[in-house]
């Protein structure tokens, strides 16, 4: 299973406390990961990635094993910790300084 | 005894304030959706317990909101959760512009700050207006300048393309919050008959349904345009009807209060002895049509009350001759704005009057304007107001 940390505002749209945990099939990718999501969460469609281009939100950011995967293609193969559920994939919602 | 339920979207959740028909003891609900921008909330006439609500997000862009209980509970319709991947569903937050070549209009570019051109690009729903004969119909108002109508209960939503496909809309441009479609006015005696508003288009109007749009901006003038006549690119700021009288049509523009008597082919200046006539909201009083509200405000570039005393303008006479309505209402020191949306109007017999401030009050009148008391004192700004009288 893939684990996935959704912010804390998505947590509340999907009903959901902590992580969301995702049969993802093969090749496990961010784009495979949000379909499944989506699926399983369709309140959440759309506010991840837009609907019709797929883009990723601009103030989201996805983040695997500590690294930052943003601007990598969505069909790049996760990394082996995440593919296993020994990491989560994580949504992280952009911060403003100041 | 009656009741009333007064919806309040504002920059942080929603909340519901209820109270008996005697409007001074008040309960209050929320937030609901904490955290989030909730532009607009209304109820069904045919179904009082169903309302609809346009939440959004910077973060997380639009998400559509209804509740079959009164506001009790919510839920975006047709997204419930689901186990496994399953058939498809109606997607309750997806606007998409219609382009299709049966029943869509082609995407084209509209002015932006600058002069030059900009590309359309859905943002968010700015208003609701649920049909006044099916608790699943319901159209949407949304910004880059758009109307949508869902037939489902808002699980899913098709674009009206014939009022984007007007072929004006190079020549739109956004006000100060965005290019918004912000007023639906549905003519009760005419179901193809709709009024809507768009800052800074216009206003328009359709008879067949929505399939064709006509500008309905005859007699506005607005000085920051280089034609300030215009059939085109006015700053309509809101539009009120009386539901008795769709015809005649009164509206608060970036500058000037205005009448139309023939469903806004022709409008007249009604400013009269307001103080300003900038402000954003204006309503009509629910059973005298010719008893108008307005919230003066200083001007464009000073969105707050004249000398910090928050007054309510009242018209008995449909405009021109105006009183100022202060008792109760803060006399100093007050610097908040009442945005577009936020006042509305109870249909119990002695009237009430209702409006919310960017400073997070909601005030009251029970008596038609006479009288003022905060309902609330402290929410986060409100973007609007919308009240509904139970049985």
């Amino acid at each position: 299973m893939i684990r996935v940390q959704i912010p804390y505002h998505l947590r509340c749209l999907a009903r959901v406390e902590g992580e969301v945990t995702l049969d993802v099939p093969a090749p496990v990718t961010v784009r495979t990961v949000l379909d499944a999501l989506e699926a399983c969460y369709p309140m959440l469609a759309g506010t991840v990635r837009d609907h019709d281009t797929q883009r990723r939100r601009p103030f989201l950011r996805f983040f695997a094993c500590e690294e930052d995967i943003s601007l990598e293609s969505p069909d790049t193969p996760l990394p082996d910790p995440i593919v296993q559920g020994r990491e989560p994939l994580l949504i992280i919602g952009a911060i403003a300084g100041g | 005894m009656s009741k009333v339920r007064v919806l309040v979207g504002t920059r942080k959740g929603a909340f519901i304030l209820t109270s008996d028909g005697k409007r001074d003891q008040w309960q209050v609900s929320g937030p609901h959706f904490a955290g989030w921008e909730i532009y607009h909330m209304k109820g069904s006439p045919v179904e009082p317990d169903r309302i609809y609500a346009s939440q959004s997000s910077g973060w997380f862009g639009q998400i559509l909101q209804r509740s079959d209980d009164g506001g009790k509970t919510w839920a975006p319709p047709g997204g419930e959760p689901i186990p496994t991947p399953g058939p498809p569903k109606p997607i309750s937050n997806r606007f998409a512009y219609d382009t299709s070549a049966e029943t869509g209009a082609p995407l084209t570019t509209h002015m932006w700050y600058d002069g030059t051109q900009h590309p359309w690009e859905f943002k968010r729903v700015w208003h609701l207006e649920p049909s006044l004969t099916d608790a699943n119909v319901v159209y949407a108002g949304v910004e880059d300048a758009g109307l949508f109508r869902s037939t489902d209960g808002a699980a899913s939503w098709q674009e009206l393309s014939g009022l984007r496909g007007h072929g004006t809309g190079p020549k739109w441009q956004p006000g100060a919050g965005g290019m918004c479609l912000h007023t639906i006015l549905l003519d009760p005696s005419n179901p193809d008959r709709i009024y809507i508003a768009i800052s800074a288009a216009g206003a328009f109007r359709t008879d067949n349904g929505g399939k064709s749009w006509k500008p309905i901006n005859k007699g506005l003038v607005s000085d920051f345009m280089p034609n300030p006549t215009a059939e085109v690119g006015h700053c309509v700021h809101h539009v009120a009807m009386h539901p008795s009288r769709p015809n005649t049509l009164f509206m608060q523009k970036h500058w000037h209060v205005m009448r139309s008597d023939d469903a806004g082919d022709n409008w007249t200046k009604i400013s009269g002895n307001l103080p300003t006539d900038f402000g954003f909201v204006i309503d009509v009083h629910a059973h005298e049509p010719e008893t108008l509200y307005v919230v003066p405000i200083k001007s464009d570039s000073l969105h707050f009350p004249i000398d910090g005393k928050l007054q309510v303008h009242r018209s008995r006479t449909g405009g021109n001759e105006w009183e100022p309505l202060t008792n109760g209402l803060p006399q100093k020191d007050c610097y908040v704005n009442v945005l577009r949306d936020a006042m509305s109007v109870d249909s119990l017999d002695d009237c009430g009057i209702y409006f919310g401030t960017t400073g997070g009050q909601v005030y009251c009148s029970p008596n038609g304007g006479d009288n003022w008391k905060p309902i609330v004192h402290d929410l986060p700004a409100v973007l609007s107001v919308e009240v509904q009288t139970l049985p």
